[in-house]
């Protein structure tokens, strides 16, 4: 176990500093210089040679690649051009949002998907199944910023239950808060908790159909009671590996739905820092939903060969 | 295939629900995207400020937006953006993809199988979204980049369906006799390989159409796609956010567009795979 972790630590750093160069390289081709954006155009040439020294521009571009990288590791994410705060700060008052809004909505894609799942895998073939699944390709299909378009309508313009859009702040506390992302959230989740419904159903029925639940029947256990007892376990190792891919959509996803909201989450900070040229945060906050990505499939993982020791020997 | 096989892929073919209604409903789609290229109701660059935000009556079927433009008319130009943008988005994908996914099965365990593997990872540890953010970033918000940002993700799912598929066959007898009658890697995956990997390839075809339908309204909603004045469905969304306290029509349609083309889409994926994998339908409905 512990070589299989070391190998796979490796692979994760490796995948780490690739990373880190496409963004930084990718980021850096961006046309517009930045210290011209924030002085504007009628700024004096020293002046503009001074601000791009200050802000380090005009040091070559392996050696800001350098000193980037290593300001991250070190915690330091560079200090924003146009804010002129640091980058860290920011990234953490906007993760106040987003990560609560992602966790919240798998969180709801958990508890929708696997009753759901579950119940449908029990009665496969009935008239409730069939609905289900139907219910779920609608829920697939549908444009996760369309719906939560549709339930601004329903719930926060007429009903008034939820707010519209904004974010009240965590000072406002929990009820507020909840407020504010349960309609970004149960959007988020829809499709979601539709794609892990399917997967739950499917992987049960297909552990349902294996010997060892045969073996499980003949012992006298009703197919409920083999379900339970032991199908759902097994069923769990496609479901994991769905819900760790999720939640890096979830985190994402929320650049669009943060939009829907006017949240100031990551989503928000990504386009403004784009539409001012502030390559520090973009390239800060890439790296940080890349990483996110490659620690959850690392952790995923991980988790599989804790629990099936057949894969560790791979 | 012979005859009777053909026969019976076709009987079911008619009798699969899914494939039906999958079709019909993608066909419709396709349609408007096509007439629209012959007939619109309006011209949907010309506003009609008299007429804006109406709903739905005998002259504009589905309403008009608030600058008083038709929105079957939209709908119908919208249809192609989406539509152009998904299928280039695949065929790049596979494009792209296939090729590297037969060169990985091909030297399967061999440096550069571990190198394209890796390289596809790391594709996939960029959300799709956010590689469209960085594409759009860099070279300025437009269709064409909106589609490479979707192509690119769509390559390393091909690679991997590909790559998967050929690991199998590589296996078997009929690749054998190839290989010793003396035929090369390369023509053996051309040759054998690819055909049997087809069906794989038009089932994941069409979810990654259907995806990419998904991507494309994603990102002209929050501006990154397709520009003014050329409608999408995204962006007739956006626009119509500001209005949907009052003008829930503006928002319906555009949407309703989007779902019913996408679950046309991902209902006829499911149908093409029960008909070309007989063994998958047990599980599923």
């Amino acid at each position: 176990m512990l070589r299989y972790t070391l190998t796979r630590f490796l692979s994760l750093c490796l995948s780490l500093a690739v990373a880190s160069v496409v963004i930084f390289f990718a980021i850096e081709v961006l046309p517009g210089d930045p210290a011209s954006i924030m002085l504007g155009v009628n700024a004096q040439p020293d002046t503009l040679a001074a601000l791009r020294a200050e802000l380090g521009l005009d040091q070559p571009m392996v050696a800001r690649y350098l000193a980037w990288v290593t300001g991250l590791l070190q915690g330091d994410f560079g200090i924003s051009y146009t804010y002129r705060t640091p980058v860290a700060q920011m990234i953490v008052d906007r993760l106040a949002v987003s990560l609560p809004l992602a966790l919240y909505a798998l969180g709801l894609t958990v508890v929708i998907a696997f009753p759901v799942g579950i119940w449908a895998a029990s009665r496969r073939g009935s008239v409730g199944d069939v609905s289900i699944m139907g219910l779920t390709q609608l829920g697939v299909a549908i444009p996760n910023f369309w719906f939560a378009m549709l339930m601004v309508l329903v719930f926060a313009i007429n009903l008034q239950w939820f707010s519209a859009g904004g974010f009240a702040g965590w000072d406002a506390g929990l009820f507020a808060v909840l407020k504010s992302l349960t309609l970004p959230a149960v959007a988020l989740a829809l499709p979601q908790a539709s794609i892990l419904a399917r997967v739950m159903r499917s992987a049960l029925l297909d552990t349902l159909s294996e010997d060892f639940i045969r073996t499980a029947r003949a012992k006298g256990l009703s197919r409920r009671q083999a379900l339970w007892r032991h199908a759902l376990r097994n069923a769990l190792i496609p479901v994991l590996t769905i819900i760790g891919m999720q939640f890096s959509f979830l985190l994402a996803g929320g650049i669009i739905i943060e939009n829907v909201f006017y949240l100031p989450g990551l989503g928000r900070l990504i386009f403004q820092a784009i539409s001012a040229r502030d390559l520090v945060v973009v390239e800060s906050v890439v790296m940080l939903l890349v990483f996110a990505v490659i620690l959850v499939n690392f952790l995923v993982e991980l988790a599989y060969a804790a629990v099936d020791p057949r894969l560790r020997a791979r | 295939m012979s005859l009777a096989e053909e026969t019976s892929a076709t009987s079911m073919a008619l009798k699969n629900r899914n494939l039906l209604l999958g079709g019909a409903l993608t066909l419709v789609f396709l349609g408007a995207a096509l007439i629209s290229f012959l007939w619109v109701p309006y011209d949907v660059t010309q506003m009609d400020i008299a007429n804006k935000i109406k709903g739905p009556s005998a002259a504009h079927w589905l309403g008009t937006d608030h600058y008083g433009r038709d929105i079957l008319a939209m709908i119908m130009v919208g249809a192609r953006t989406s539509i152009a943008v998904a299928v280039v988005a695949v065929g790049i994908g596979m494009l792209v993809g296939v090729p590297l996914g037969l060169w990985a099965a091909a030297r399967r365990g061999s440096l550069l199988d571990e190198v394209i593997m890796r390289g596809n990872d790391l594709v996939f540890a960029f959300p799709s979204l956010v590689i469209a953010v960085m594409i759009t970033a860099a070279f300025g918000p437009s269709a064409t980049n909106a589609i490479i940002a979707i192509g690119i993700f769509n390559i390393p799912v091909f690679a991997r369906i590909t790559r998967s598929g050929a690991l199998t066959l590589w296996s078997r007898d009929f690749i054998l006799a190839a290989r010793v009658a003396g035929k090369g890697a390369a023509r053996i995956s051309f040759e054998h390989i690819l055909p049997n990997v087809l069906n794989l390839l038009i089932v994941q075809g069409t979810i990654q159409f259907s995806l990419g339908i998904l991507a494309e309204a994603g990102l002209s909603y929050v501006g990154l796609g397709a520009q003014p004045p050329t409608p999408s469905w995204g962006r007739m969304l956006a626009d119509s956010q500001t209005f949907i306290s009052f003008a829930p029509h503006m928002a319906l349609f555009p949407g309703l567009a989007i779902l019913l083309t996408v679950l046309g889409l991902n209902l006829m994926g499911d149908g093409l795979r029960d008909i070309f994998d007989p063994k998958l339908r047990r599980g599923r409905t």
